[in-house]
């Protein structure tokens, strides 16, 4: 076998991304467990882990520009490695978005009001499985899945819309509870924005395969 | 840590190598032998010889009743000899080598012919003027003459010719044949303008050590041409062609052996090393102007 | 897409090829495209060089090669019986792997190919050589010395130089084999950028061992592997996603 540490290169690379979703994966599954369970310590942890992910991002960066400086990969090789230098992206958003929950979940603590979540715990238990699934379809190429998990943005996007009109009606009987009503609002958005980055890793994983970005050939 | 440091080789250490420079004084002893012979050939001939010289011995032909020598007659004779030889032979030589190296298909062939003229090139001289006495004196009718001398003479160089001919068309990039041949020239003028232009150098030098060959050339022309150089050119061309006669190598010959002259003789050495030496000048010179 | 509107120049019909008993090439079909660059690659002894000479029989000269199959040019079958080879030649010229300046001035290196097809009007010459030369990029640097020897050029000029002289007889393809593989980055990246300007008037084939350079330079890329033609499409679907596994691992450099 030639090019035996471009070989390596490669490998490192995919198991550094592989390294990145698996701490999205879990920082947004804590942070949903977080929310629910009011667990303040956790949420601290979500904010710290949050650097590390930024931090990966930019090793990742830098590995795919290295990797295309040096040896100039084509075909297959040059679509994982722009797969990879996409993806990252929307994985540093979810991951933000995680922490940007965690600190909003801080700030209701505060306030010491969780009566009424509505449906945010249906749509994030979505939200996290689709990440899930996104992620796994990356680490086995698995288009079948990646298809599935693309369809269910609908139901999260489903969901905010009832979130939002039980929050409306919130808006009008209470108005105490406005600013708990408006987090929750900041909240189901950054969950509905969340399927959407899991979405987009979905059609980077799809690329990284047929070369076909959102049904156009790009490459 | 101590790896690396067990790895630093100290370079200010100057070993002594024997070998080496006996090696280098044997060379050059060698080298200032082979030169320092040479030139004392050259002085210590020139010497001797050119007491000997003088217009009359270059002007006139030996004359046994007034007891004068003269070698008039030897020096056209050799002349006559390389000219019409290198005639002969230098079309033949390169002609063969051409065909041997850009025409020729069967490698087993030219293998074959390679050797042969290999063998040829290292065979002893007398034998050519065995077979030249049989074969064009005799055979051909041509009886003793320079004629025959030429035709044998010309036999004697072609193999140095053609093999050094050879060696340059070789020697010339294959990629110089490929640029040539596709832009569609056709062989032949791939020949002309290219093949014969690069190995220009190499045939000039199988001419130099053709003459060199001709010149020096006792024994077989002593059978084929005649050793005698009595008389004074006489009549056209073909007739003088027609006549025995000797060159200066054979005239060397039968002066310091049959006479024991050795006086005339070396006067006709030093006569022989101008010659040489001005035969490969104007060689150079008029394939430096070919070259323009 | 960078394709062109696409006129075929020249085809090649089931074109087999063998020295003595090997087999170098094993059927090839294959369209060249008028007024565009095709890259062959392939490793080495894959069959490409060998095919490129085929084109404009080149290997006439090994005897022991044998050819079937054929190869048409413009309709005209080029191993049909009444072909002159010195006219093919004119027409489908050849640029070699290192350069190859004749020993002689710059001028009459430009003027070598006019000269073999006849033209011998002093004034008609001047010409041919300022035209090619300015065409192959190359007449500024030699203008002033073209009396000089070509031997006294740089490696690129006398490549660029070997260019010239190959347009001096007005060829309607190029085939250049490995032409830059003997330079450096930078007079390769200049005969890169002639090739590129040589397209609109020329058809090019040329053959590259470096796989970035049939990427750069090439409208279409064909891939030879053990003297089969294994795929041949647009540069940029076979350095996207190419069809064949053998294609793929070897212009990654995964091949064996």
């Amino acid at each position: 076998m030639m090019r035996r540490s471009y070989e390596n290169d490669l490998n490192e690379l995919h198991i550094e991304i592989i390294k990145m979703v698996s701490l999205i994966e879990r920082a947004i599954e804590d942070s949903v467990r977080a929310f629910e369970q009011n667990d303040l310590a956790l949420c601290e942890a979500i904010i710290d882990q949050d650097k590390t992910i930024d931090d990966l991002e930019k090793s990742i960066e830098s590995k795919c520009l290295w990797l295309i400086a040096r040896e100039q990969p084509v075909a297959s090789d040059l679509k994982k490695i722009t797969t990879g230098l996409k993806m990252i992206t929307d994985m540093e958003r979810i991951g933000d978005h995680a922490a940007d929950i965690a600190a909003l979940t801080l700030r209701l603590s505060v306030r010491n009001s969780f009566a009424d979540s509505g449906h945010i715990p249906q749509m994030a238990e979505i939200a996290v499985s689709m990440v899930h699934d996104a992620v796994t379809s990356y680490i086995n190429t698995d288009l079948e899945l990646s298809k599935e998990t693309r369809r269910r943005d609908d139901d999260v996007d489903e969901y905010f819309n009832v979130i939002k009109r039980e929050l409306v009606s919130v808006f009008r009987s209470n108005e105490d509870a406005i600013d708990n009503a408006i987090d929750f609002l900041l909240i189901a958005k950054y969950l509905e924005r969340i399927a959407d980055h899991a979405v987009n890793i979905c059609e980077w994983v799809e690329f990284s395969v047929t070369g076909k970005h959102k049904d156009a050939k790009v490459f | 840590m101590t790896g690396e440091v067990s790895r630093q080789t100290v370079i200010t250490v100057k070993k002594r190598r024997p070998l080496e420079t006996l090696l280098y004084a044997v060379i050059l002893v060698v080298s200032i032998g082979v030169v320092g012979l040479t030139a004392f050939l050259i002085v210590y001939i020139l010497i001797q010889g050119i007491p000997a010289i003088s217009v009359k011995f270059l002007t006139t032909a030996e004359n046994p009743i007034l007891k004068t020598v003269g070698i008039f007659p030897s020096i056209v004779n050799t002349l006559y000899m390389v000219l019409f030889t290198l005639l002969i032979s230098v079309p033949l030589g390169v002609g063969g080598a051409i065909y041997l190296n850009e025409y020729a298909k069967n490698r087993r062939l030219v293998g074959a012919i390679e050797f042969a003229t290999e063998t040829l090139s290292g065979i002893p001289s007398i034998l050519y003027g065995v077979f030249g006495y049989v074969f064009f004196c005799v055979l051909l009718r041509l009886n003793v003459s320079l004629i025959a001398g030429v035709l044998t003479l010309s036999i004697m160089v072609l193999p140095i010719l053609m093999r050094t001919t050879q060696e340059t068309l070789k020697a010339v990039p294959q990629s110089y044949r490929e640029g040539a041949l596709g832009m569609g020239a056709t062989k032949w003028h791939l020949i002309r303008t290219i093949l014969l232009p690069c190995s220009l150098k190499g045939i000039l030098t199988g001419v130099i050590l053709s003459i060199g060959r001709m010149v020096s050339e006792s024994a077989a022309l002593l059978l084929v041409a005649g050793g005698s150089a009595m008389y004074m050119p006489r009549g056209n061309l073909f007739e003088q062609m027609s006549h025995s006669g000797s060159t200066l190598s054979v005239e060397l010959y039968r002066y310091a052996m049959s006479r024991g002259d050795n006086k005339t003789a070396f006067g006709i050495a030093a006569i022989l090393i101008i010659i040489v030496i001005a035969l490969n000048l104007l060689t150079r010179f008029l394939a430096g102007r070919l070259n323009r | 897409m960078k394709g062109n509107t696409e006129i075929q120049k020249l085809r090649t019909e089931d074109l087999h090829l063998y020295y003595g008993d090997v087999h170098a090439l094993k059927g090839i079909n294959m369209d060249v495209h008028s007024r565009c660059i095709t890259a062959l690659i392939g490793p080495s002894g894959c069959g490409k060089s060998t095919f490129l000479k085929t084109l404009n029989r080149m290997n006439d000269t090994i005897p022991s090669v044998k050819i079937t199959g054929k190869v048409i040019l413009d309709g005209e079958d080029v191993y049909g019986k009444n072909v002159d080879v010195t006219v093919l030649r004119k027409k489908v010229g050849m640029v070699f792997q290192s350069p190859n300046p004749f020993p002689m001035s710059i001028y009459d290196n430009i003027a070598y190919g006019p000269r073999v097809h006849g033209q011998k009007r002093r004034h008609e010459l001047d010409e041919i050589v300022e035209r090619s030369l300015t065409s192959a990029a190359i007449w500024d640097e030699v203008k002033d010395r073209l009396k000089k020897p070509a031997l006294g050029l740089s490696g690129g000029q006398q490549q660029r130089l070997c260019i010239a002289r190959c347009l001096a007889t007005q060829p309607e393809i190029l085939l250049m084999d490995e032409p830059t593989s003997a330079l450096d980055p930078i007079s390769t990246s200049k005969i890169e950028e002639l090739i590129y300007d040589l397209k609109k008037e020329y058809s090019i084939v040329i053959v590259t061992h470096n796989m970035q350079q049939a990427a750069r330079v090439s409208d279409y890329t064909a891939f030879f592997l053990l003297g089969e033609l294994i795929e041949y499409d647009t540069t940029n679907a076979i350095f996207s996603s190419p069809k064949v596994q053998q294609t793929e691992n070897y212009i990654t450099g995964r091949f064996g």
